[in-house]
């Protein structure tokens, strides 16, 4: 099992693709989760601080908005332990987005910086598409898998 | 008085960690934040009603959310428009909806761009003006001072204050703020003695300016007034120019404010705080260094030409470094002062006057607007009528006077 990061970093369809073909998904609700359960801080609705942008300072100098460092802080635990990563172009809002396109550029490279293995796909925009698409995911996923357990033998 | 209902239209505050103060700032003025509800078709086929196309899903979010508030589909009593400091997609977006709400709607709006310093402090004035204008219209229309009252207007480099009787200064102190208290106590005893006037005489009395909160109660204060409202209302009423459009330019010790005004009511305003370089403390530093006193800058100023000084900088530290650099390459003390005052009065019209909308005729008001090189300055830049009214330095103190004789009338 790897831990797949995926883009649009909310996205519920591909959360769920990745758990189905046995992987750990990479997902900002995680984060966020934590988030709103951590007791004793009071900054509705994230519980984002403002120490969280100068977190994202890793990422971005200061003269970044402090919104795209706050994104950052984030993302940074997914990007720090994604070993493999599925990226969605052009997805629609509804499909899952982060709200701030910088952010996604930003991502995006750094993502790739890290060397790991890489599917990039546009949003599928026909039936046969959303099939091959799925398919192109599962092959992905399925070829972690051996990879993995060659690498482990 | 019941919860004002801000609409709140932004991209970014909850990951910039600021949420919390701007909710914060509308609940100390009794303001409610609401966020338009939208489905999501709304926001993916904002960008073709609104007519401007974007990246980032958050600014069609904000888009939609501006189209239903114009629409009525969402009811506010005032927006409040966001986005980050540093973000020319969120700049554009920002400036294109406020115009978009004030010209088709008619509603207060706001906009800030903040980072993750940006405290419910720094948004309080700006807040507090916006639910006066919604819902403080009727103590706005006032347009006669009646009865004797007084304003005292703590500001942060001086404090100032009027006692006034039926349309009339009947006397003013003007003092350098030191302790808060201590410089309004004196400069209304020296507007009460110059009146000729007891305190007990006086029947109602106004507080504005930064220290306006920690004046309220030792003056027994009836209107406790931020200074947008306030200074707007001061700057039609000694210009004489009530009625109608105008704009209210007032550059102060610590910031500068840019009011687009209607019939005395503030329309759409801006607030600088950020840079030092755009406000009287960088003329102040100029008229030190040229070794005369602030009150003489302004006709220095008139007789000298800007364009033969180079300003690599707004800064105040790195402006005054250029005009120190002239004066050692033996320029003229009068160039150096009208380059000092073309320098604040380009920074503000770069950074302020273009976020709101410039209707002549301009009006002037603050101290700084008695150093004659600024209102000259800001003439050519603009090639537009500027005014500064008398007493263009007891604006706040005026405008609080003025106000506050509405509650003579109760």
């Amino acid at each position: 099992m790897a831990n797949i990061f995926i883009y649009p970093s909310n996205s519920l369809i591909l959360y769920d693709l990745v758990e189905r073909f046995g992987h750990k998904p990479l997902a900002v609700m995680q984060e966020i989760r934590k988030k709103v359960t951590t007791a004793g801080i009071d900054s509705p609705p994230l519980n984002i601080t403002p120490e969280d942008p100068k977190i994202g300072l890793k990422y971005a100098a200061v003269e970044v908005p402090a919104g795209v460092r706050g994104r950052m802080s984030l993302l940074d635990p997914l990007l720090e332990s994604a070993e493999a990563a599925i990226l969605v172009e052009d997805a629609p809002i509804g499909f899952g987005c982060m709200g701030c396109q910088r952010t996604s550029e930003l991502v995006g490279f750094l993502i790739r910086a890290k060397h790991v293995p890489i599917l990039e796909l546009d949003y599928p925009i026909s039936d046969d598409a959303a099939k091959d698409f799925v398919y192109q995911i599962s092959e992905f996923l399925e070829g972690l898998k051996g990879a993995k357990e060659a690498k482990n033998e | 008085m019941s919860e004002i209902e801000v609409a709140q239209i932004s991209c970014g505050s909850e990951y910039t960690g600021i949420q919390r103060e701007i909710e914060s700032a509308a609940e100390r003025v009794g303001a409610k934040i609401i966020f338009p509800d939208i489905d999501l078709e709304e926001v993916e086929s904002a960008e073709a009603k609104f007519g401007l196309k974007v990246t980032s899903p958050d600014l069609k979010l904000m888009l939609a959310r501006a189209i239903s508030v114009v629409e009525g589909h969402t009811t506010a009593d005032a927006v409040f428009i966001g986005t980050c400091f540093r973000c020319a997609e969120g700049a554009l977006v920002r400036n294109e909806i406020r115009r978009y709400i004030h010209e088709k709607s008619g509603l207060p709006v706001i906009s800030y761009s903040y980072t993750e310093r940006t405290t419910a402090d720094t948004l309080l004035t700006r807040m507090e003006a916006l639910t006066t204008i919604a819902k403080r219209r009727s103590l706005l229309a006032r347009e006669e001072q009646t009865g004797l009252t007084a304003g005292i207007d703590s500001g942060s480099t001086t404090t100032k204050a009027v006692v006034m009787e039926n349309n009339k200064i009947l006397g003013f102190g003007w003092v350098g703020s030191t302790d808060v208290l201590k410089s309004a106590e004196e400069a209304y005893s020296i507007a009460l003695k110059e009146s000729d006037v007891e305190s007990d005489a006086v029947q109602a009395l106004g507080v504005t300016g930064y220290g306006r909160f920690l004046l309220g109660k030792p003056f027994n204060a009836d209107l406790i007034q931020e200074e947008i409202t306030v200074n707007s209302k001061g700057a039609v009423y000694l210009a004489d120019r009530q009625k109608g459009a105008a704009t209210v330019i007032d550059i102060g010790g610590m910031d500068n404010k840019a009011i687009s005004v209607h019939d005395g009511i503030p329309g759409i305003f801006t607030m600088g705080g950020i840079c030092a370089g755009a406000s009287g403390r960088f003329l102040e530093m100029t008229a030190k260094r040229l070794g005369v006193d602030i009150t003489e800058l302004g006709k220095l100023a008139l007789a000298g030409d800007a364009s033969n000084i180079s300003m690599n900088s707004y800064c105040i530290v790195f402006g005054i470094q250029s005009l120190v650099n002239s004066l050692s390459k033996g320029a003229r003390h009068e160039d150096v002062a009208a380059a000092a005052c073309y320098s604040v009065a380009e920074q503000v019209f770069e950074q302020q006057l273009q976020e709101i909308e410039v209707r002549e005729p301009v009006i002037m008001v603050g101290g700084t607007a008695l150093i004659e090189g600024l209102p000259h300055a800001m003439r050519e830049l603009l090639q537009a009528e500027v005014v500064v009214p008398p007493h263009a330095q007891l604006i706040g103190a005026v405008g609080s006077a003025l106000l506050s004789s509405g509650f003579v009338d109760k």
